[in-house]
């Protein structure tokens, strides 16, 4: 099947199998793979991208599924060579190890900065529910998280 | 040198994270190689069966497929060696059988590779893979080390007798130990599980191998600890293949815990299999392939007996542990429960009379090796929850208790190291101002206080109290073999100056996770007086530096940064000498310091970068010296390094549903030197995180068939976010006395101390509710305690 999909500001037409999952998508075809597998069955989050603004494990969604949508990847989260103040948070606040989780989280957070830009420590522990990390214990994640947002909406009051 | 000017002692952010966090971290599953295929294998179901044929024929006519091999096509190959050896008491060897790349006689566990089906893409890989028809003979299974030598259980290999690799015994002589136990006011027995845990690094392992016809030169990307000795073991003990034709390369690996130091069958195959097809060949596990075939770790059945005297000092210990090391010998599976386990035995305490006893066995499971900790954290878990229930049972203060046992402060300068019953010599340590430390920050009497009042309301409150030790920096090569180890365990660290000044530094060292292109940069940096920036510090890559011993126990900064600091000295010693010829002095004259060498006394200097370009440019210049700046080293310590903590853990348990959660976590840990506190925070961390792990949480189950009935995420339940409070971490620091960095490691300590403080800690609030409960079999699920609770509501 053919599928279009806008990946990054990119536009793509492949011609793929039906069974080819997203991330296989991204990964071999695309070879954008900052996209990282780590369970296959949407429990560990490594693969989160943006599927249309949404978090989404793309492990669990087929590429043709993905025909016609907007996607956004890990490399797709830095601006103009700048870092997303999510990645500068993770960087400043120690907030990855070997750094395989932190694409699938940082996909994962932005969308949910997005609807709780002043998040709390428990609202911050119950988002990240859905990506497993092995390294850090997750305390310097969750201040990552809380980094980004302070700037993040520091950033926003300064135009207004 | 002092180790606290400068850079070292900095939380210097990680120069390795841009790559992370923008997705341009380079994993093995990342390459794609030109005419690159692709591996899936055909794997047991059954936990032990014969194996009466194998019929690829459909599967060989499938789309895409280009070979397929099974046990027979590979029975003249080598089986993946064990790098360890540890004898029976009676001296003899171990039982060591082959571990065959594919099997051809039996499948012994669930995941036993019998076949490889290779194929142009993944997908036809695996299609064909399903269609390998295995005709199986099921044969009876055993699980369970202490079951596996009974009389009459099946034999995982029909060459060895009643399941058992070896047994082994180190301390006391037994019966000195029986007698201190005899005459002791009181014992503590218990009998423990120490279950089965599964390291589950987010990157599943992945292999991707080839070979060049043109210079005979095999090529494997692997997700490994440790490349060198990857390289090692599968020419010299598996294919026979010429070292010097082998790269062995170790990109960025997502975490390991252990579970990536190991050769496994599948390296092996798959580089011999590159060059009979010629062509690249990628394997990439599942997850639940991960659960059934990477390394497991502990698995310890024991039975552990402690004396107290009048005033609750410990007058003896004796241990008897059955240790399932699986169906095979993995690399380092035979020293685990025995160098790594029993030599722990004397914890931080004076303890007079130690036996271990170890009894270790084969079983229809996945084999066992080192998983964060590696003994370590099974030893302090017998320790720990021993004193913690010696403490309820004579109805004494816990803390009081280990201080009445601890072994009185040394810096093994100006004391000498303290030797232990079983075999280790620490070398420094302050183990009560870990403790002290603790309580502070516990508030200890006002806790107590508050437990009491807590009973009332529909919730207990526990505090469990843990206080370890752990033997770090592997190793002195003569000790190491001593002890039955097939290598040595020193490191290189070769350092090159550029000759613009700019300096790479190759390691032998592996990192996956721990931040080591920072922590060593740093101590570059401090040293040559240069920027980081102008320091690249190279590992993972054996065409690239002489050799390595990988990382795992703790050892990377200890021995590796040891090694790459001694090139350093030699790099300043050159240097001087080409500064004293530049300036007309003498050698001796010249001393060293950020970065500029200066005559002594005198404002006459020159720049380490000059004296770089002087090396490569030796114009001006000793008569008597080769140009260059670039010294290569190997550093082999002389004692394990030895750091230690506290642990203390708060919990809070439901009465009426037996949940257990984790209110605090204090962790005071003594690691020696600090180059990156927030490197050695976020280390210690992670490592808290596992032990939670295994206290509350995860756990390998294995039913009667040998199946593992837990061999998915959605099955094995590892921490995650909420589950876990911010943890409270603070250091004592005691320098190592024998490495020139004074470091001692800190990469499993969180692991080691985390787990029986946990425990403890449920235990306790169950006792302060009327319920004397001794042990609980971990993980401590809401309904084990529950469970407790029901059978101890009046006891």
């Amino acid at each position: 099947m053919q599928i279009q999909v806008k990946v990054n500001g990119a536009d793509y037409t492949h011609e793929v199998e039906p069974r080819l999952l997203l991330v296989h998508f991204l990964r071999d075809v695309l070879h954008l793979t900052g996209t990282h597998i780590g369970c296959d069955t949407s429990i560990c989050g490594a693969c989160t991208i943006l599927v249309n603004g949404k978090s989404t494990k793309s492990c669990t969604m087929f590429a043709v599924q993905a025909d016609g949508c907007e996607l956004t990847t890990v490399e797709g989260l830095s601006q103009n060579g700048e870092l997303h103040p999510l990645q500068e948070g993770f960087k400043e606040m120690h907030g990855l190890q070997c750094g395989f989780c932190t694409p699938g989280i940082l996909m994962n957070m932005v969308n949910f900065l997005e609807h709780h830009p002043n998040p709390s420590e428990e609202e911050i522990r119950h988002a990240l529910k859905g990506n497993l990390c092995r390294c850090t214990g997750y305390q310097n994640i969750v201040k990552s998280v809380q980094y980004a947002a302070t700037k993040m909406l520091k950033n926003e009051e300064v135009p207004a | 040198m002092s180790t606290t000017n400068g850079i070292i002692g900095k939380s210097v952010k990680r120069v390795e994270d841009k790559r992370f966090i923008t997705g341009k971290g380079r994993y093995t599953d990342d390459i794609v190689l030109p005419l690159q295929t692709y591996a899936s294998f055909v794997r047991s179901p059954y936990a032990h069966a014969k194996i009466l044929g194998v019929d690829t024929e459909i599967a060989q006519a499938m789309p895409g497929v280009i070979k397929i091999y099974t046990g027979a096509d590979v029975a003249d190959i080598n089986g993946v060696p064990c790098g360890w050896q540890v004898n029976f008491k009676n001296g003899d060897t171990m039982k060591e059988p082959k571990h065959a790349l594919l099997v051809a006689d039996k499948a012994r566990y669930v995941g036993d590779a019998v076949a490889v089906v290779i194929a142009e893409t993944r997908e036809q890989a695996k299609d064909a893979a399903q269609m390998v028809v295995v005709d199986y003979e099921e044969l009876p299974v055993v699980v369970d080390a202490a079951e596996a030598v009974k009389a009459g259980a099946p034999l995982v290999h029909d060459s060895v007798p009643n399941n058992m690799c070896y047994d082994w015994e180190l301390g006391n002589p037994k019966e000195e130990v029986n007698e201190a136990l005899a005459a002791t006011a009181h014992i503590t027995t218990l009998e423990f599980v120490n279950q089965r845990m599964i390291p589950n690094a987010i990157e599943p392992r992945s292999y991707n191998a080839s070979y060049d016809a043109t210079s005979e030169k095999y090529t494997l990307y692997t997700s490994t600890q440790n490349p060198h000795v990857i390289r090692l073991l599968m020419c010299a003990f598996v294919l026979g293949i010429p070292e010097h034709k082998v790269r062995v390369v170790g990109p960025d690996v997502g975490g390991g815990f252990g579970s990536k130091i190991f050769h496994y069958t599948e390296e092996a195959l798959l580089t011999w299999a590159s060059k009979n097809i010629n062509r690249p060949i990628k394997w990439t596990a599942e997850r639940t392939e991960s659960f059934l075939t990477d390394a497991h770790g502990r698995d310890h059945v024991t039975k552990a007996e402690m004396g107290f005297d009048t005033t609750g000092k410990i007058v003896g210990l004796r241990i008897k542990t059955f240790a399932n090391l699986g169906a095979y010998l993995s690399t380092f599976g035979p020293c685990i429960p025995t160098y790594l386990h029993g030599t722990l035995l004397q914890g931080l305490y004076t303890t007079p009379k130690i036996n271990v006893d170890v009894t270790a066995v084969f079983t229809n499971t996945t084999p066992v090796d080192a998983y964060r900790g590696a003994g370590r954290p099974e030893a302090t878990y017998l320790l720990e929850r021993l004193l913690d229930l010696a403490a309820h049972e004579m109805e004494m203060d816990p803390a009081e208790l280990r201080l009445r046992n601890f072994i009185p402060p040394f810096d093994g300068v100006n004391q000498p190291g303290y030797q232990t019953q079983v075999a280790l010599q620490y070398d420094s340590g302050n183990y009560e101002g870990v403790l002290y430390k603790g309580l502070e920050i516990l508030g200890y009497k006002e806790f107590r206080q508050k437990q009491q009042e807590s009973a009332q309301n529909g919730k207990l409150l526990g505090v469990g109290f843990s206080t370890y030790i752990e033997a770090c920096g592997l190793a002195p090569s003569a000790v190491a073999g001593a002890l039955g180890a097939r290598a040595g365990l020193y490191e290189m660290g070769h350092v090159r100056v550029q000759p613009t000044g700019k300096v790479t530094v190759f390691t032998g060292t592996h990192g996956h996770g721990q931040g080591h292109e920072t922590t060593f940069a740093q101590v570059v940096a401090s040293r040559l007086g240069i920027p980081m920036e102008d320091i690249e510090i190279v590992h993972g890559d054996t065409d690239a530096m002489a050799f390595g011993m990988g990382t795992y126990g703790s050892r990377s900064l200890a021995v590796g940064g040891s090694a790459i600091v001694k090139s350093i000295d030699k790099i300043i010693e050159k240097g001087k000498k080409i500064a004293a010829h530049r300036l007309e002095a003498s050698a001796d004259d010249m001393e060293f310091e950020e970065g500029k060498f200066t005559v002594k006394g005198t404002d006459k200097s020159v720049s380490f970068g000059d004296v770089a370009l002087t090396a490569y440019v030796p114009h001006v210049y000793p008569p008597d010296l080769e140009p260059g700046l670039d010294f290569s080293s190997f550093y082999d310590p002389t004692n394990f390094t030895y750091p230690f903590g506290c642990h203390i853990a708060v919990v809070e348990v439901e009465k009426e549903t037996g949940k257990v959660k984790l209110q605090r976590f204090i962790a005071v840990d003594d690691v020696g030197n600090i180059v990156n506190p927030m490197i050695v925070e976020g280390q210690i961390h992670g490592g808290v995180a596992q032990g939670v792990g295994q206290a509350l949480y995860e756990g390998a189950e294995y039913d009667s068939n040998g199946q593992l009935t837990n061999a998915s995420y959605m099955d094995y339940c590892m921490p995650r976010a909420d589950d876990l409070p911010m943890f409270e971490t603070t250091n004592q620091i005691t320098p190592c006395p024998h490495n020139p960095l004074g470091v001692k490691g800190a990469g499993e300590a969180g692991t080691i101390g985390s787990t029986p403080a946990v425990v403890n800690a449920v235990i306790d609030a169950l006792w302060s509710g009327g319920h004397k409960v001794k042990d609980i079999r971990m993980p401590l699920t809401p309904e084990r305690v529950w469970r407790a609770m029901q059978t101890t509501k009046n006891g």
